[in-house]
C-alpha cells in the first residue's frame, strides 16, 4: 500500500486521499461493498464500527455505530447517492442519534470514492467535501481521541504489569 | 448547538458566516488579495467591476465572518486578512487526512490476508 497524495482545500473545505493497494479493483470494491469487512477499517482499533443496515444501491441506507473503549456508542448514517460498482460509489455521511436516526440539525458529508487500475493493482482516490470548519472538527474528533486513548491503554497496562499490545 | 467554534485566542467564530463568506467568487478573491496585503477599500474596488458599494458591502461579510479586519488610515478603509480561521481549518483536515492514512492501513491488512 502506498498513500499516493494528498490535496487540502482549507477555503473549499474539501480533502482528496489517493493510496494504491496490491489488488484488484473487484477486490478492493469488496472492502467497501461487504459490510463484514468495511466494519473491520472504517473505524480505529479503539472505536470499532458495526455496520447493522448495508443498503448498497442508490439511495440505499446504511446505518453503523462506533463503540468506544467505554463501552458507549457514536451513531452514523449514509445514504448511498451514486454506485457504479466496482468503479465509483457516492455517499453522503452524517452523525445519527442513540436511535440510529439522522440528526436533522447537522450536515452530511459528501464523500465520492473511485477505483481505478494502477498496474496490477488498483488506485482509491476519496473526495471528501465538509459544509463547514466545525463539522470537520466534529468528526475528526474520533481520531485524535483514538491516538489519546491508544497512549493511556498502553500506559495503564504497563502500570498493571501486563505487556502493552 | 454547534454553531460556534473557539479560534484560538480570538474568541467565538460564527462558522456559518464563514461558510457563506466563503462560498461567493468575489469575497474569496478579495480574500486571497488581502491576505497577501492589506489594501483600501476603495483599491480593491478597481479590481472588479460592480459599484464600490457591491464591493463595501462583500468587505462587510468577510469582516463579519472575522476573515478580514478593517483598520482606518487616513480617509482610507484599509482591509487586512485574517489567517486564522483558514489555519484552523487546515489543522483540521491534517487531522483527517490522518484518518484515511490509518484507514488505508487497515484495507491493506485485510487485502493481504486473501
Amino acid at each position: 500500500m502506498a498513500v499516493k497524495d494528498v490535496t487540502k482545500d482549507a477555503q473549499n473545505l474539501t480533502m482528496t486521499f489517493v493510496a494504491e493497494f496490491d489488488a484488484g479493483v473487484e477486490r478492493v470494491w469488496q472492502v467497501w461493498e461487504d459490510p463484514r469487512q468495511l466494519e473491520r477499517w472504517w473505524g480505529p482499533p479503539t472505536w470499532p464500527a458495526t455496520f447493522e443496515r448495508h443498503e448498497f444501491e442508490v439511495g440505499g441506507q446504511v446505518r453503523y455505530y462506533m463503540t468506544g473503549p467505554e463501552g458507549e456508542k457514536a451513531h452514523g448514517w449514509w445514504t448511498i447517492v451514486a454506485i457504479d460498482a466496482p468503479r465509483r460509489l457516492e455517499f453522503d455521511d452524517g452523525f445519527a442519534d442513540q436511535k440510529g436516526e439522522p440528526v436533522d440539525s447537522m450536515e452530511p458529508t459528501r464523500t465520492v470514492v473511485t477505483l481505478e487500475p494502477a498496474g496490477s493493482g488498483t488506485r482509491m482516490t476519496t473526495l471528501t467535501r465538509f459544509v463547514s470548519v466545525e463539522q470537520l472538527d466534529k468528526m475528526s474528533e474520533m481520531g485524535m481521541e483514538e491516538g489519546m486513548r491508544l497512549a493511556m491503554g498502553q500506559i495503564d497496562a504497563i502500570l498493571a504489569g501486563t505487556p502493552a499490545r | 448547538m454547534y454553531n460556534h467554534m473557539v479560534v484560538d485566542q480570538r474568541g467565538e467564530v460564527d462558522v456559518d458566516r464563514v461558510f457563506r463568506a466563503l462560498a461567493d467568487a468575489t469575497r474569496r478573491d478579495i480574500l486571497t488579495r488581502v491576505i497577501r496585503a492589506g489594501e483600501s477599500v476603495s483599491g480593491l474596488a478597481r479590481h472588479y467591476p460592480m459599484s464600490f458599494a457591491a464591493v463595501q458591502k462583500h468587505v462587510a461579510v468577510l469582516e463579519q465572518a472575522a476573515l478580514v479586519t478593517k483598520e482606518k488610515r487616513g480617509r482610507e478603509q484599509i482591509v487586512h486578512g485574517d489567517v486564522t480561521v483558514l489555519r484552523t481549518a487546515m489543522r483540521l483536515l491534517d487531522r483527517y487526512e490522518q484518518i484515511w492514512r490509518d484507514r488505508a492501513g487497515r484495507i491493506d491488512q485485510i487485502l493481504r490476508e486473501d
